[in-house]
């Protein structure tokens, strides 16, 4: 576009402030529409037809006595749709093959885990769908499974893939195993490194599989019309994302399909990837009616997301002053049925906050016959943290050492090269360390069985694609139209920003969410993208639309262009030619649009770059019951580096519910297997999440070291939050009790038998 | 199978409605009344998004079979404000951001309220048991709870 954005000064009218929410008052009366709040005439109700084993061969499918019963239109198996190549884009949050988002959203040959969906049903009721689903006969060949990433390793481990080959090792293997690939970074000599270290802590870690929860189930409504045109109104992180995967594993084009985003009710990354779209849409096309599939909260739990589980090795080296010499981290994690664990981001984050010469990771992305995982706010980073936050702490303990100063002394900066390649420009991690020390959660007198534990944590942030388009109405109001789901309140932040650069008030501006044919393409809500990359497409379709709003009041007062100014919401003439041209408006302007020219409005598609990273350090106070080795959260402080926080309410927001998440993560939440490879608490009372009664006030530092990288310095937000909650909670479970946490969750049964082996109990 | 037939009245006025036996009070409500405000998260009443009151009792409303509802009064999330004039408890939601995917609010919303009404001036561990029954993954629950407070104490000074 050639219009740079600007940034007027550094304190600003809107930006900063916190105001009410444009969605705010649909939400609280329950009027905002959600994924499943959809209804049209003469909508069928689907139902998901699913594996009841964890691996398994398809032999038949047998629809026919579903479609007999009177009420059922239509039944759809792997057979309806295309048997895609293996194809690999970018159209997630990580890269995607399509033939395994298509294989994940129907089995053809083989399902992978419980819960796999074979085949799906419309018919006239929910009830009747439910009816018509179970009379789908399916003969399996019950195979072998696995579902522990070690074991899945194993060389006479049920194999899931028989096409599938362990990528970046060499030779490349010649016989198929449930290893998808190994990566790895490298930075310096890490055997010097540790040659040169005074002391040396070494541990294994586990986590476990956690889903990322979110309250609104999967839902979706479809239409297929006779000239082959598809709608689909549904709740996802990117509607662009829902359009182009349902596209090609229908084989579609991608012009013949409309996607008109709900709000969408929580996702976390966990709505970055089709599962029911698709289906919705092939059922509507057999049927010729609207048809509509919400997921229940069990087939949330045992077909969507979660992320892996891990198995974590980290081993440092430091001198006696606590100066690290070298870094060396292996990260084995579970994929789920398909490969695409983020393992690899595991290890470029878990050393990004220190300054380390030598540092390695080793990255194994293994298949197991779980749900193919999905991503979850900064994917891969919380588990790699966990073992580098924690063995850091161990470190710190045996140099007889703060572990805040340990962590300074180490503290990554501005020029600072990561293990993952670059070197960081502006970033405020060793601000993080600071506020912490400084704030007086750091400094409170603990009580017996009482311990604090603090963490850090790193996320990269993302820019990318992103779209927006501003229209001045008539009577100098503003439409800001956007192509990014809201999740958390970044309506208000685009309307802040479109407001500051424009001039006018904030209650003027009236943010929308476009359709795919409303707005041109954005890359999903994921990433914590989107109030930096949309936001910055935000201020620069402002900066277009006060070019032509220049001109406009240049028409009106018949002088060149270049002597109009834009300050405060108004044209300023700085014509010196004795003529007093009094500032125009920009509603006078917009009063005028038909005499200079039609509608004012200004459109942009970026590609945003410059994306700040971000840094977080939080510190959290426990308790221990020894008796039944319950654990309570007393206090939690979360800080981190946000670079301008644009409504700092939701930043804060964003800084508390990625606590409360790695909260669960670190002492309840895991999925629980059986035998036979069948999950046991696919609920939300046998899944523990946090409830209010759970947590304490999560308090919150908002340090501000603007990202030069956008117009009023924002950083993403959303994902550094989760990452250092696992460590920190661990942390200070282990100074509580005196024995190092190295598995999660810490559950009461398995702290108490960890106290008891100890002998503490 | 034969529908049933069921008399009650929602938010103050009477509806009728037909409904399967296996049909959940939430089910009537989104999909026989088209009143969607009322959330469901899990179906089996352990995250608190499809809270309404029944007779004055907040309830699940998925937990509630639509047969059972025969001559019982209901009020769900669209009753709660008087035309479009917010209650203190929405209004406070709003001014402390204590939303932000926003499905689970008109479940706190009407639970909120009914702790309101029974006690105007609960400490923040009683509020912190009485809403735990409704999930919230966005907000870690802390401005929840402020804004809860918030509206007590903007109640009672109104009281």
């Amino acid at each position: 576009m050639g219009n740079e954005p600007k940034i007027f000064t550094k304190t600003y009218k809107w930006v900063g402030t916190r105001p009410v929410r444009p969605d705010g008052v649909d939400k609280v009366m329950g009027r905002a529409a959600f994924g499943a709040d959809y209804q049209l005439p003469g909508m069928l109700f689907g139902a998901v037809v699913r594996s009841p084993h964890a691996h398994a061969r398809i032999k038949s499918i047998d629809t026919s006595a579903a479609l007999k019963l009177p009420g059922v239109h239509a039944a759809v198996t792997a057979a309806d749709f295309p048997d895609l190549p293996s194809e690999v884009s970018a159209g997630g949050e990580a890269p995607v093959n399509f033939r395994h988002v298509s294989l994940n959203v129907i089995a053809r040959d083989k399902v992978l885990y419980e819960g796999h969906a074979v085949a799906a049903v419309a018919a006239t009721s929910p009830g009747l769908a439910a009816e018509a689903a179970a009379l789908v006969t399916v003969d399996y060949e019950v195979l072998p499974h696995v579902i522990d990433v070690l074991e899945a390793m194993q060389p006479d481990a049920p194999v899931l893939h028989d096409d599938l080959y362990t990528s970046g090792v060499d030779p490349r293997p010649t016989t198929a195993s449930n290893v998808a690939a190994r990566t790895g970074f490298t930075l310096g000599d890490t055997a010097q490194g540790f040659a040169a270290a005074e002391v040396i802590v070494e541990r294994e870690f586990k986590t476990e599989a956690v889903h990322q929860g979110y309250i609104e189930p999967h839902a979706a409504v479809a239409t297929y019309a006779a000239d082959g045109m598809a709608t689909i109104w549904c709740t996802s992180q990117g509607q662009f994302m829902v359009r182009e995967f349902t596209a090609k594993l229908l084989g579609m084009d991608i012009s013949a399909i409309r996607v008109i985003p709900s709000e969408i009710g929580g996702g976390f990354g966990g709505k970055t990837t089709v599962y029911i779209e698709p289906l919705a849409v092939a059922l509507a096309k057999k049927s010729g009616r609207p048809v509509k599939l919400v997921m229940s909260r069990v087939e949330v739990f045992k077909a969507t997301g979660p992320t892996s589980g891990a198995w974590i090795k980290v081993k440092v080296g430091a001198k006696r002053d606590g100066k690290l010499t070298a870094g060396e981290m292996v990260l084995k994690y579970q994929a789920g049925a398909f490969p695409g664990s983020p393992a690899t981001l595991g290890g470029m984050t878990g050393f990004a906050p220190y300054d380390i010469e030598n540092a390695s990771a080793e990255c194994w992305d293994v298949v197991s016959n779980r749900p193919k995982c999905a991503a979850y706010r900064a994917p891969g980073a919380p588990m790699a943290a966990f073992g580098v936050e924690s063995v850091l702490d161990e470190l710190a303990q045996k140099l007889g050492m703060c572990p805040l100063e340990l962590r300074m002394k180490n503290a990554a900066k501005a020029g600072t090269r990561a293990l993952y390649g670059p070197k960081f420009l502006d970033i405020g991690y060793a601000e993080t360390l600071t506020a912490a020390q400084v704030h007086p959660h750091w400094s409170m007198p603990l009580g017996p069985h009482q311990g604090r534990g603090i963490a850090s944590g790193f996320w990269f942030n993302v820019g990318g694609p992103s779209s927006a388009a501003i229209h001045i109405n008539e009577d100098g109001t503003a439409e800001v139209v956007t192509g990014n789901p809201d999740i958390g309140g970044s309506r208000a932040s685009m309307a802040l920003m479109a407001a500051e650069v424009l001039g006018i008030d904030y209650a003027k501006v009236k943010p929308m969410i476009g359709d795919t044919g409303q707005i041109a393409y954005s890359f999903l809500t994921g990433g914590s993208r989107v109030t930096f990359a949309t936001g910055k497409a935000v201020c620069e379709a402002a900066d277009a639309t006060i070019a032509e709003l220049k001109k406009r009041a240049a028409k009106l007062w018949k002088i060149d262009g270049q002597h109009v100014e834009w300050r405060d919401g108004q044209a300023w003439s700085t014509l010196d030619d004795g003529t007093d041209r009094a500032p125009l408006p920009l509603a006078k302007i917009a009063a005028n649009a038909s005499k200079t020219g039609g509608p004012i409005s200004g459109a942009v598609s970026i590609n945003a770059a410059g994306a700040g990273p971000g840094f977080g350090t939080h510190i959290c106070d426990v308790e221990v019951d020894p008796e039944t080795g319950g654990v309570t959260v007393l206090r939690y402080t979360a800080i981190q580096d946000v670079g301008r926080a644009i409504h700092p309410a939701y930043v804060e927001g964003q800084l508390q519910g990625g606590a409360a998440q790695g909260i669960g993560w670190a002492l309840n939440e895991e999925y629980v297997y059986d035998a036979k490879g069948r999950l046991q608490n696919a609920s939300v009372l046998d899944y523990r999440m946090p409830v209010a009664s759970d947590l304490p006030m999560i308090d919150t530092v908002l340090v501000e070291v603007p990202n030069p990288g956008h117009p009023f310095g924002v950083r993403g937000v959303g994902e550094v939050p989760i990452v250092p909650p696992l460590a920190a909670v661990a942390n200070a479970v282990s100074r509580a009790t005196g024995v190092r946490i190295d598995a999660l969750p810490i559950s009461p049964p398995r702290l108490l038998k960890k106290l008891v082996d100890a002998g503490k109990v | 199978m034969a529908k049933h037939h069921v008399s009650m009245t929602v938010n103050g006025e009477p509806v009728e409605f037909l409904c399967e036996t296996q049909q959940t009070l939430l089910d009537v409500l989104r999909d026989e009344l088209e009143l969607t405000g009322t959330k469901e998260g899990c179906g089996t009443g352990d995250c608190g998004a499809c809270s309404v009151m029944l007779d004055g009792r907040l309830v699940c409303s998925c937990l509630v079979l639509g047969v059972e509802t025969e001559g019982r009064h209901i009020e769900t999330i669209e009753g709660v404000a008087q035309g479009s004039e917010l209650h203190p408890i929405q209004q406070q939601l709003l001014e402390d951001a204590a939303l932000q995917c926003g499905i689970c609010t008109p479940g706190i919303v009407v639970a909120a309220k009914a702790l309101l009404e029974q006690n105007l001036n609960p400490t923040e561990t009683e509020v912190r048991y009485w809403l735990a029954g409704n999930l919230c993954r966005c907000t870690g629950y802390d401005k929840i709870v402020r804004s809860v407070m918030n509206a007590a104490a903007k109640m009672r000074e109104e009281a």
